[in-house]
């Protein structure tokens, strides 16, 4: 497996990183648990409110398998290019912690729903395809809450089986990325693809939860969990690789195990449990019948959205924008229907600009989602900005001030008064300019020519960045 | 054949502690009993698919509609020790 | 022995309170130890709120197998571990009887986690055969077979994974089903083998037992392996089998078989024959590795259905908490008795890496071929009988020293539920006092013909009005 893909991709750099990642993601937009009738809003809750006997592992109790979960994974499989298996079966995988209730896990072993499939992403030496494994339906543990913060140092483990039960997908992915770059680029877009599909919101604590794996120069492999978010993958990758590099430089070598990502301090550590090698002894769920979905590949395949990829394109063509444009805004579902909105009512490549490079950096700025801004605000300020009614610096005033205040286009532009500058105003202002400045007039005519910024600069000041500075610097020149 | 270490080996897996002292005790009871069970070794099986169920039935679904679920003092009710809702187990390691 | 006719006229001339009461005394009063837990103030209240129900049952006291959850009352499955459990929720099989008006009296005596023959793992003491003290009942569902045998309630459920409501059926005289895999809903029933058992219900005669059976069978969708089908099964209790076409397999007379069981056996044969069916002999040649099979594939699935005894959730905890997988290990050694642990030991390594070609997908492939084995012996008759036991119920502490002696008693049950056929055991005759059961199997899902051949022998018999001096 690491042959075939150092074939396809080779090591990026000398120290040789190759990682891989299982990603659990939470089919949390279901109404229910993939087994039981319990629903998900479970996140403000009180412990242990939304349990059953099937979720909590009664004796006696027993699984039924939610339908609309199995279309939710082959719908995510066909968005990722896969394979879906026709005859499906569940299996028991087994193993004991304290979050599992019936001391197996539900899961799919031989024959997952979907399988062989790809992503693109930009790798760090341009766009790369991703292998995808495997994808497969399984039920998500309890939640643990280890006392005192640290499974190291707890006393006890407080247990809330609200989260049991849910249905997740893993996802694969072959040892094809090359750096943790490349690891948070996959996570960014797989997000992405999420979004689209509307199977799960990724923004829920514990919806995304991802395993990485990752060995230096085909050295042995460690496996770390416990990584919540994309940024702590990175974190969590980046510190292996130094751990890795400098134990290599002291001559020790790396153990093939099992790490525990402690967020807060931005470190792996060792769990040094009894747990070795796992024997999983996997064999077939008995409660549970197979499934065959044959015949519900094509008919899900035609409920599929627009995906990211494909979304770039049509902008693209449609709007003509810069793919540079069409990238970021389809990034994130919300901003390029956001951005379609605009772009309907207004002029396409001026709304992509003031989405792609304005708004998206201002909201990225104050960690805010584009939620905080209104579609008819950037309507109207881009209708303004086609009519050179205001300057792009008043555009970005507006949107700042909306950002942080609150307001709409039209009553900032009052307020602060920020209709461009026009006509006598400005001329009177350059008059005024060129009569206060002679030296720097002076200086121009003498060849200096960056003198002229200055005065451009004191008509600027004068009508309070109003004017436009191209007509301003063309008035001057005309004057002198 | 299984040995002692194979008897504490197993019950390790399957979570059972098991005193030194019975170990061969096991171990003996558990042979006779695998004894038999290898005579299944003189059953040709060739082109013989596996029974994993006796019943031939696919696609039993449940619709993706809420139901009531337990309220919590049912949930726990049963636990020797809880708190504040949450059920108390020992630490991890 | 009790029947639901003259409960139910009983009932009539006086009350179900008065009718339940005197059941529970009786219970209250026996020391067969066949009950262990008497659920006298649920059962009055029960009774007291009955007015006129319409239900099928309405009145009839039935005891229920332990290991059957029944919403607020202690469910132990015969074990140490379990003790003091109470579950939250009802059984479908329990919603069902209450929907009819039945009451429960009281939870049944068990071998540990069903895991037995004689009911002699039980962690709360073993239960004593009615017909004779020293004897065992048959197991696993020995307290539900041995109540109704002793006259103390008309009706019981137990549940079968290997033979265990044949056998104890067989052993104490009473009339005992396992039906088609699918068919009884096991929502409720805390698993030992999930892909072999079934609940089953347990009387004095075969048409009580096809009352309950009617109340309990049926489509449930929390169960996903349970089989929509909805029928009126009181509709085979017909006194006819001409033209009936039994097969006799000559493996289920294997060496060991007594020949009092043989004889009574090939009676009840001639006896259907002279009411016009006919008989031949067929062969089953797989039927001598079913026993290696079922234990193989039974163990594995216990060791995966009990690992969930962790004491955490419910059940035994021990005082002193060491790290997680410590104490996990140290509460199942000191919760579960020494058959049950042998089992998962057993279960766990046939499951094992390295093991699972060998033991467990092996005995899947066997499986496959004794489900065969019934396919062609039924392809050409229409049901198949058998003895359910080699022998009458053996003497207790007799073999429970060696697992493997006990296992070997199974031989004639176990193929049963490899093949997830049905099959019903009822009285054909004594041996010094004890029992003999006549097993009478059938196709998948044609409950209705071995019904019908079991309620024709009853009919033209009198070994269903027989009772025990002792009880």
């Amino acid at each position: 497996m690491l042959e075939e893909s150092l074939k396809l991709r080779p090591y990026l750099d000398d120290v040789g990183v190759m990682i891989g990642l299982e990603i659990h993601v939470q089919l949390n937009k279901l109404n229910t648990k993939i087994f039981c009738g319990c629903s998900l809003d479970y996140h403000d809750d009180e412990p242990n409110t939304h349990t059953c006997p099937v979720c909590l592992g009664l004796p006696g109790s027993l699984p039924v398998l939610n339908r609309k979960a199995v279309e939710y994974s082959i719908k995510v499989g066909l968005a990722l290019n896969c394979s879906i298996q026709e005859h499906t079966q569940f299996y028991r995988k087994n193993y004991y912690y304290p979050d599992l209730p019936k001391g197996f896990q539900i899961t799919q072993y031989d024959y997952p729903i979907a399988s062989n499939g790809n992503i693109m992403i930009e790798g760090e030496d341009g766009e790369v395809r991703i292998r995808i494994n495997r994808a497969h339906m399984e039920e998500d543990p309890g939640r643990l809450v280890h006392e005192g913060g640290s499974i190291e140092r707890s006393k006890y483990t407080f247990i809330d089986y609200n989260r049991s039960g849910v249905a997740l997908l893993e996802i694969v992915t072959e040892p094809d990325l090359r750096s943790p770059k490349e690891a948070r680029r996959f996570l960014d877009k797989l997000r992405n693809i999420l979004e689209y599909l509307d199977v799960s919101d990724t923004t829920l604590e514990g919806s995304m939860r991802v395993d990485a794996n990752i060995s230096l120069s085909g050295g042995s492999r460690s496996e770390v969990k416990n990584i919540s978010s994309h940024k702590g993958a990175e974190r969590a990758l980046l510190f292996e690789i130094v751990r890795q590099k400098n134990l290599l430089r002291r001559g020790g070598t790396v153990v093939q195990e099992t790490r525990h990502f402690d967020e807060a301090r931005g470190v792996t550590v060792s769990l040094r449990t009894k747990e070795e090698a796992h024997d999983y002894r996997y064999f077939p769920e008995a409660d549970l019948v197979p499934i065959r979905v044959a015949d519900w590949g094509p008919e899900i395949a035609k409920t599929l959205p627009e995906l990211p990829d494909a979304r770039r394109q049509r902008f693209v063509s449609v709007y003509s924008i810069m793919d540079e444009h069409a990238k970021s805004l389809t990034s994130e579902k919300k901003v390029a229907d956001f951005y379609e909105e605009v772009a309907g009512q207004v002029d396409p490549k001026l709304a992509a600009v003031w989405t792609a490079d304005v708004l998206k950096g201002e909201l990225n700025y104050r960690d805010i989602g584009i939620e905080a801004f209104k579609t008819e605000d950037l309507v109207q300020l881009v209708s303004l900005l086609s009519e050179d009614k205001i300057t792009e610096q008043s555009g970005i005033q507006i949107i700042r001030t909306i950002l942080n205040e609150g307001g709409s286009p039209d009553k900032i532009i009052e307020s602060d008064g920020l209709l461009k500058a026009e006509g006598d105003i400005v001329t009177t202002a350059v008059e005024e300019a060129i009569s206060e400045n002679p030296q720097p007039i002076a200086d121009y005519l003498n060849g200096k020519s960056e003198a002229l910024n200055f005065v451009v600069g004191q008509v600027m000041k004068k009508t309070k960045g109003r004017a436009d500075a191209k007509l301003v610097r063309e008035l001057i020149l005309k004057k002198i | 054949m299984i040995t002692t270490k194979d008897v504490e080996h197993m019950g390790w897996l399957s979570r059972l502690k098991i005193e030194e002292e019975k170990l061969e005790g096991y171990a003996g009871q558990l042979n006779s009993v695998l004894d038999y069970f290898g005579q299944l070794d003189e059953v040709d099986t060739e082109g013989v698919e596996p029974t994993y169920h006796v019943l031939e039935m696919n696609n039993v679904f449940r619709e993706d509609v809420i139901t009531e679920c337990l309220t919590q003092a049912l949930a726990i009710g049963n636990a020797p020790k809880t708190q504040d809702g949450f059920f108390k187990a020992p630490r991890i390691i | 022995m009790i029947t639901v006719s003259r409960t139910i006229k009983a009932i009539k001339e006086s009350s179900a309170v008065e009718v339940v009461a005197q059941c529970l005394e009786r219970i209250e009063g026996s020391n067969n130890n066949a009950i262990i837990k008497v659920t006298r103030d649920e059962a009055i209240n029960a009774a007291r709120k009955l007015n006129s129900h319409p239900g099928p049952l309405a009145g009839v006291p039935i005891a229920i197998k332990d290991n059957i959850s029944t919403k607020g009352m202690e469910t132990t499955c015969g074990s140490r571990i379990l003790s003091g459990y109470v579950p939250p929720y009802d059984a479908h099989v329990i919603e069902r009887l209450k929907a009819a008006g039945a009451i429960i009296v009281g939870k049944a005596n068990m071998d540990e986690f069903a895991m037995g023959t004689s009911t002699e793992t039980s962690y709360y003491g073993p239960t004593l055969n009615p017909w004779n003290p020293e004897c065992v009942p048959g197991g696993s569902s020995g307290g539900s077979a041995a109540t109704v045998a002793a006259g103390e309630v008309p009706l019981a459920l137990g549940s079968d994974t290997g033979g265990s409501v044949r056998c104890p059926a067989s052993y104490c005289g009473v009339v005992g089903l396992k039906p088609t895999y699918g068919v009884i809903s096991r929502y409720g029933l805390i698993s030992y083998a999930n892909s072999l058992e079934q609940i089953g219900p347990i009387a004095s005669n075969v048409e009580d037992m096809t009352l309950l059976f009617n109340v309990i069978a049926g489509h449930d969708p929390r169960d996903s392996t349970s089989v929509p089908r909805e029928k009126d099964y009181t509709n085979a209790l017909v006194n006819d089998v001409k033209g009936l076409k039994i097969g006799v397999p000559k493996e289920y007379f294997g060496e060991g078989t007594d020949p009092h069981v043989e004889r009574s056996v090939w009676d009840a044969v001639h006896t259907l024959e002279s009411l016009g069916a006919s008989w031949k002999e067929v062969e089953m040649p797989h039927t001598k590795y079913a026993l290696a099979a079922y234990y193989v594939i039974a163990m594995s699935e216990a060791s995966s259905n009990l690992a969930r005894f962790d004491g955490m959730r419910y059940g035994l905890r021990l005082e002193k908490d060491h790290d997680w997988h410590t104490t996990y290990s140290e509460i199942r050694a000191a919760g579960f008795g020494e058959e049950v642990k042998r089992r998962i030991l057993l279960g766990t390594y046939a499951l094992s890496a390295g093991y699972m070609d060998k033991y467990y997908l092996k005995a899947l492939k066997v499986r496959t071929l004794v489900k065969q084995d019934f396919e062609r012996a039924l392809n050409d008759t229409d049901v198949l009988i058998a003895p359910t036991m080699p022998t009458p119920a053996f003497k207790l502490g007799e073999k429970i020293r060696d697992p493997l002696t006990l296992y070997l008693a199974d031989v004639n049950t176990v193929p049963i539920n490899l093949a997830g056929v049905p099959s019903i055991s009822l009285p054909c005759g004594f041996s010094d006092g004890l029992p003999i059961g006549l097993q009478i199997m059938g196709r998948h899902f044609d409950e209705e013909t071995i019904i019908r051949t079991a309620y024709t022998f009853e009919q033209n018999t009198d070994f269903h009005t027989k009772t025990s001096e002792v009880a």
